[in-house]
């Protein structure tokens, strides 16, 4: 779910080159912003350890106003990270939602402070598996403490705090993203103005269970993985993790969407090699994501936040009933889905939006026609961007925000 | 139901008050500051003007998409969904007012419709096309065919109006579901209110359109 390029398809090896490590993030010249969480003030987790000291990496665009009241918060998905508006420090490419967020764009960086950090749990910065236990001296690998999408809230909302913002004007994100956003209304009401869930649930399914687990089957079963304690052993799990994306990669598309790029078209041949080259381009288009995502993500960092979204389970956390999560809300919400999104389908969207009119919410819901799968959310969509821009205007005017 | 989504009068440069008069006469009801629920809210037109003049919190239903997107990207609150099916997600007196304007007709199930808007809202405000209207009557009596007319201007083998009723059907089936009526007012053929006495047999003869303000409970 981050910013995907096809770029020049070339026949990349089924099995990426061993990696020592995706990213030294610890480095002092790794560029973006640090805030620590102390170890006299832990995040209490869901699991019931007390986690600290945390590092919350983020980075933050625009400027806050005199009343801190323009504050958007930016909640990246699954493999995304804080790096929303600018070129990526490790990958070069482009911020992975330029298209929305920027001077004179929909998140206007001359109007909105605009705050986005990696999750807890991630490998951008953030703590995470890869780093070092302060108890041991060595990496957590798998004594890393399971996290929830609301442990990663709640590290936000302590960076939110440290920010000196009492009320965000807007909490939004896609996919993972829109989850965190859920998470945000319900756990601080008070907190948030404006929400806007995007291609996202209020509970994972048990299809998106299954095809989390896929992925961490295929990590746990690259000999490279040794446990999680890949690490000290100077080895990474690389064509796990590559076969972890290939797999997650397909559900973020659509049918429709990769007939139309690539069809049955050969790669590089005329005809068939009867073998198992990549002959056609759809797979050395997967082949070439798998490859170069483990530059850059972790492989233990891609289970622990996979688990967290697997057990997001809004409704179940307020007695089977979903609207209890947002009783007396008054956030305006602005609930987005696309037609052809199956990995979060409209119907997801509908019942969260039935659930937030049984508790007389303040919401917007517009289904986004596109053949473009779960990843429209990210590519230049113009009527969700219309429909967008629509609701942050009439936001902002009751929120009584006044631009130049 | 289905007519393209032009943008509110607001957002093409026209005040505000230039939005249809009957939908002004719907808006004089409405006290300033309550919160509303516009059911079948089209292009929006009606709930931005609340939202702007009335200071109301203003929700919309619309069913189809492109009108709900064409509300959102005006900055409305509109969600889309269905008057038939919908309604019951809504908590029970949670609106200050329910507005059903030319809508209830095209509901498969008006009784059960009725009976949500009461329940949702302390008041709730329902228009209809009069199918008792002299032309109407004249039209089916005389000429032996299904009225077409300005309000009911879609041939009977496409119309969406599949639940017609005069004005007196509808006082009848308020009082089949004990509902109150606190206000009732006719409107001409260009949604100006007509003072006759309603309801009533003249009001049943000469108005194009039926407007009320209803309440749960006798």
């Amino acid at each position: 779910m981050f910013r995907r390029n096809l770029g020049p398809l070339q026949n990349e090896p089924v099995i990426a080159n061993p990696r020592i490590a995706a990213v030294d993030t610890t480095a002092p010249d790794f560029p973006g912003k640090r805030f620590e969480i102390p170890a006299e003030a832990p995040l209490r987790l869901d699991s019931g350890v007390e986690l600290g000291p945390v590092t919350v990496a983020y980075q933050s665009y625009g400027t806050l106003n005199a009343d801190r009241s323009n504050a958007v918060l930016v909640c990246h998905a699954l493999t995304g990270d804080q790096f929303v508006a600018e070129t990526h420090p490790v990958t070069g490419k482009p911020g992975w939602w330029e298209t929305l967020v920027g001077p004179g764009k929909l998140l206007d960086t001359e109007r909105y402070f605009i705050v986005c950090a990696n999750v807890l749990g991630g490998c951008m910065g953030s703590t995470g598996p890869k780093d070092v236990n302060p108890a041991t001296g060595k990496p957590w690998g798998l004594d890393f403490p399971v996290i929830t999408i609301g442990d990663m809230v709640k590290a936000q909302a302590r960076l939110i705090d440290h920010l000196g913002i009492e009320k965000l004007f807007c909490v939004i994100g896609g996919s993972m993203g829109g989850m965190q956003v859920l998470e945000w209304v319900s756990a601080y009401p008070e907190r948030v103005f404006a929400a806007v869930p995007v291609a996202t649930s209020y509970r994972h399914s048990a299809q998106n269970i299954a095809f989390n687990e896929v992925g961490r089957q295929a990590i746990m079963a690259d000999p490279d993985w040794r446990d999680g304690a890949y690490q000290p052993a100077g080895v990474m799990p690389s064509r796990g993790l590559a076969v972890a994306r290939m797999a997650a990669h397909i559900t973020y598309l659509s049918e429709t969407a990769l007939h139309r790029k690539f069809g049955r078209r050969l790669q590089n041949r005329a005809q068939l090699s009867y073998g198992f080259d990549a002959d056609f381009q759809v797979e050395s288009y997967l082949r070439h994501q798998g490859s170069t995502f483990v530059d850059r993500f972790d492989a233990n960092s891609y289970l622990y936040i996979t688990r967290a979204m697997d057990y997001f389970d809004l409704q179940a956390e307020h007695g089977g009933t979903l609207a209890e999560a947002f009783t007396g809300t008054k956030t305006r919400f602005c609930v987005v889905s696309f037609t052809s999104d199956w990995l979060f389908p409209t119907s997801e969207s509908r019942a969260l939006v039935h659930a937030l009119n049984a508790a007389a919410a303040n919401v917007s819901f517009v289904e986004i026609v596109s053949d473009k799968g779960h990843d429209a959310f990210l590519l230049d969509e113009p009527e969700f961007h219309s429909v967008l821009g629509g609701f942050l205007n009439g936001a902002a005017e009751h929120r009584g925000l006044k631009f130049r | 139901m289905s007519e393209p989504f032009a943008p509110p009068a607001a957002a093409q440069g026209r005040p505000r008050s230039a939005i249809r008069v009957d939908l002004k006469a719907i808006a004089e009801m409405i006290e300033p500051g309550t919160r509303v629920l516009d059911i079948g809210c089209g292009d929006g037109a009606l709930l931005d003007y609340l939202a702007h003049e009335k200071n109301v919190d203003a929700r919309g239903i619309e069913i189809s998409q492109a009108g709900v997107n064409a509300c959102v990207a005006q900055g409305l609150s509109v969600v889309q969904g269905d008057a038939d099916t919908d309604l019951k997600d809504y908590p029970t007196g949670g609106f200050d007012y329910a507005i059903l304007s030319q809508t209830l007709q095209a509901t498969w199930d008006p009784k059960a419709v009725l009976g949500q808007l009461v329940r949702i809202a302390r008041r709730a405000i329902v228009s209809f096309p009069n199918f008792g209207v002299w032309h109407v009557r004249l039209r089916l009596l005389v000429g032996g065919r299904m009225p077409v007319t300005s309000s009911l201007s879609a041939a009977w083998y496409e119309t969406p109006n599949i639940h017609l009723c005069t004005i007196d059907d509808f006082v009848e089936l308020c009082e089949d579901l004990g509902v109150t009526i606190e206000t009732a007012m006719v409107l001409d053929a260009h949604g100006r209110p007509k003072g006759l006495r309603a309801p009533g047999a003249l009001a049943n003869l000469l108005g194009e359109q039926g407007l009320f303000v209803l309440k749960r409970g006798a």
